[in-house]
């Protein structure tokens, strides 16, 4: 039974006529879409889990339907109580959240309402979101990726000293810099994966390695002057009604999309899922756990890299000291996007909301002038401290 | 023999006897320690020296590690603790007064024990995962560091709270004899009584020794306790050393060395037993390892790249899948199965 709602949820359109009815419990990912953080997943039976989700099933499979209409259904749902499936929260929260912190800008600070301001969280996080991607697919493949900030760095500055100092073409230096990150993570999900060693441990080591390459590139920072990463970094992608964004976020757009579809409508995503679920569930149904671990790591350093270009766009530089803490930005906006840390449940939209979370909480403070930019990180902490209450909130009331 | 070498510290010593060889070869007088104005002196004094506050951290992290848990925020902890001290200390008429220092000390120390009761109440009291719940108050801390100093970098000019970190007592350095002091301590508390079995048997499954009759709750917020007096002390070590608090540097990073030391020392993330003497092992390694970097020439810079390639080579020689992958060796019969994702959900 698992199995067939397994290969029917893998996918992307579902299926019309008897199923329609049970196509949302269909939809999520059984025992894994929404696994109590506990730890109490081998005591959950199918039939409790259906039996709670019945009632939230219509409501979901209408929102199916309409698609877009998540966000305002979700917030009706949040004072309905039921009428939203469990897993959903958290996500709903986080862009409640953030429509509730625009609305105070807006109140608050004179020309702060306006599309702009979004759009400038955007840009001023577009290598952030880059970032948080592929660390959302390591932390739902159950695993946990350090370097990424050191990745970044290193990116920078590979491309800052080969584009600046060495006169190479960006075009050849970006998908080298691109290639290294990639093989930076492939190496660390081998080691992972073979050598059975801790995540944590792994990449904490890559983040030294990758640091101490930057060092060894050079400790100055170097300033990059190349045309094409000039041109890049000013240019302007005009929308409607007088907005702009960078380039960088319509690659990070790019990027969020491909992830997107990647997680949740192909076979890698699902057993991306699953393997954060249970490890062991995953080997035992015959899951290529080895390649998709290995392939989360290699996204990851794929993407960190990716956001290392995105960086030396915006900052025209390369330096070992660019994205220090940025790995804890991309954890904190991966949970803050109500991703849970053991893996197997969320949702890659809740990472972009989470990053812009994190940014817009930047730009309220740079608005308010007088408060000093340690609040960010208090606030950081408070935020992460109610997202995570409310994670456990969210599975304690779960049936177990 | 082969005790020997299956012995958990027989990798750590190995390598630290290496590094110190190396020193040996690369450095003259390396191991020569001298008195001088009744101080000891010497390579191997500052070794341990500028190595107190790391060992002092590792040895928290190892008790928190043991139990299954991590504690990311003792870096924050060490920043809040030395800026409270130091604001302390430099609103005072009298920055001399040692009545003053002492409670400035009790202050910071106060405060870090009231955090590390806090990760201990998320981790056990909520069960948020340990890593997530320290998480918080890693970013936030540095935020309150720096709110406590104001952003600013306070220094203090008073001789007894020098003493701590850069003071000598009984010829040797004060932060040596601190070290020896809590080291000492936790050795009779945890190898000595039941404390260690317990601390222990909570990481092993903390379910099952709730189940059995000890109380998981307090053990884990008392390790976690443990972890944020440590680096409490070790804040107020880093800070009188250089005689100022910077909320935003200090202890940077300390928490993923103190991790690495108690890694390197043997210690499995997963839980469930430990050993004290490999983390002052680990802790030594690594700060044996910064020392030798500076001294034998290569450019500072590097001492990053260096700690990975020996964090990665000590990991894998310890990782019982690489040893049979690699040499062919048989599994030991009795492995413990690769649980740790599962443990590290267990809410205690």
């Amino acid at each position: 039974m698992s199995a067939e709602r397994t290969r029917e949820d893998g996918r992307p359109t579902g299926r019309k006529g008897p199923g329609e009815g049970e196509r949302p419990t269909g939809k999520e990912r059984p025992g894994k879409g929404e696994r109590p953080a506990d730890g109490s997943r081998a005591g959950e039976s199918m039939g409790t889990a259906d039996g709670s989700r019945a009632g939230e099933g219509k409501g979901a499979a209408d929102r199916e339907r309409t698609g877009g209409g998540r966000r305002p259904a979700g917030i009706a749902g949040l004072t309905a109580g039921r009428a939203v499936p469990r897993k959903y929260v958290p996500v709903l929260v986080t862009a409640g959240l953030f429509v509730a912190m625009f609305a105070a800008g807006g109140v608050r600070y004179e020309s702060f309402a306006t599309g702009q301001v979004v759009l400038n969280v955007f840009i001023d996080n577009a290598f952030l979101l880059v970032v948080a991607v592929g660390m959302t697919f390591v932390i739902l493949a159950g695993g946990i990726d350090l370097s990424v900030g050191a990745v970044v760095a290193l990116s920078t500055m590979i491309s800052a000293s080969l584009v600046t100092n060495q006169g190479w073409p960006p075009l050849v230096v970006i998908p080298l810099v691109l290639a290294v990150g990639a093989a930076l993570g492939l190496a660390m999900g081998c080691i992972i994966h073979y050598f059975e060693i801790q995540p944590f441990i792994v990449t904490l080591a890559g983040m030294f390695l990758a640091r101490g390459l930057c060092y060894v590139i050079g400790t100055e920072s170097i300033s990059i002057t190349d045309e094409t990463y000039t041109a890049l970094a000013q240019a302007r992608v005009e929308l409607p009604g007088g907005m702009f964004v960078s380039p960088s976020v319509v690659i990070a757009l790019a990027v969020v999309l491909v992830a997107a579809y990647v997680l949740h409508y192909t076979r890698l995503g699902r057993n991306v899922y699953a393997t954060g679920g249970s490890e062991q569930s995953a080997l035992l149904m015959g899951l290529p756990v080895a390649r998709t671990k290995i392939t989360v790591y290699t996204v990851s350093g794929l993407c960190s890299a990716l956001g290392g270009v995105l960086l030396s766009f915006y900052m025209l530089s390369g330096y070992g000291l660019h994205a220090v803490g940025m790995e804890l930005d991309a954890i904190a906006a991966v949970v803050i996007g109500g991703t849970l840390l053991t893996g197997g449940s969320g949702y890659l939209l809740g990472t972009v909301l989470g990053v812009l979370v994190l940014g817009l909480i930047q730009t309220i403070i740079s608005f308010e002038g007088t408060l000093s930019s340690w609040w960010t990180k208090i606030f950081i902490g408070l935020l992460l401290l109610a997202f995570i209450l409310l994670q456990r909130l969210i599975s304690a009331r779960r049936p177990t | 023999m082969n005790t020997v070498l299956r012995h958990r510290l027989f990798w750590p010593a190995v390598v630290l006897a290496a590094l110190l060889l190396t020193n040996l070869l690369l450095t003259d007088n390396f191991f020569t320690v001298q008195m001088r104005d009744g101080h000891l002196y010497g390579s191997l004094i500052d070794i341990v020296r500028f190595g107190a506050p790391l060992i002092l951290v590792a040895l928290g992290m190892t008790l928190v590690i043991a139990t299954g848990g991590i504690d990311l925020s003792v870096g924050s902890v060490v920043a809040i603790s030395g800026a409270l001290a130091c604001l302390q200390i430099s609103g005072m008429d009298d920055q001399g007064s040692v009545s003053g220092v002492v409670t400035a000390a009790g202050l910071a120390l106060g405060l870090s024990l009231v955090l590390g009761v806090w990760n201990g109440f998320l981790v056990a009291g909520i069960g948020i995962q340990p890593i997530i719940a320290t998480l918080i108050l890693m970013v936030a801390g540095r935020g309150l560091a720096q709110l406590v100093t104001d952003g600013q970098i306070i220094t203090v000019n008073s001789g007894p709270y020098k003493l701590i970190g850069g003071g000598y007592w009984l010829t040797l350095p004060f932060g040596i004899i601190i070290v020896l002091v809590v080291l000492a301590l936790t050795a009779v508390l945890t190898r000595r009584l039941a404390l260690g079995l317990l601390i222990e048997s909570v990481g092993g499954n903390a379910e099952a020794s709730r189940l059995a009759g000890i109380r998981s709750r307090g053990v884990i917020i008392m390790v976690y306790t443990f972890a944020a007096l440590c680096a409490g002390i070790a804040g107020l070590m880093i800070s009188s050393n250089v005689s100022s608090a910077d909320g935003n540097n200090a202890g940077l990073w300390i928490e993923l060395d103190a991790i690495l030391a108690v890694v390197i020392g043997g210690t499995s993330l997963a839980g469930g037993r430990f050993s004290l003497g490999g983390t002052v092992l680990g802790a030594l390694i690594i700060q044996t390892l910064t020392t030798t970097i500076y001294s034998v020439g290569v450019p500072p810079e590097t001492t990053l790249l260096f700690k990975a390639l020996v964090v990665t080579v000590v990991c894998l020689l310890q990782s019982p899948a690489f040893r049979e992958k690699v040499f062919h060796r048989r599994r030991r019969p009795l492995r413990a199965p690769s649980t740790a994702e599962e443990k590290a959900q267990v809410p205690a």
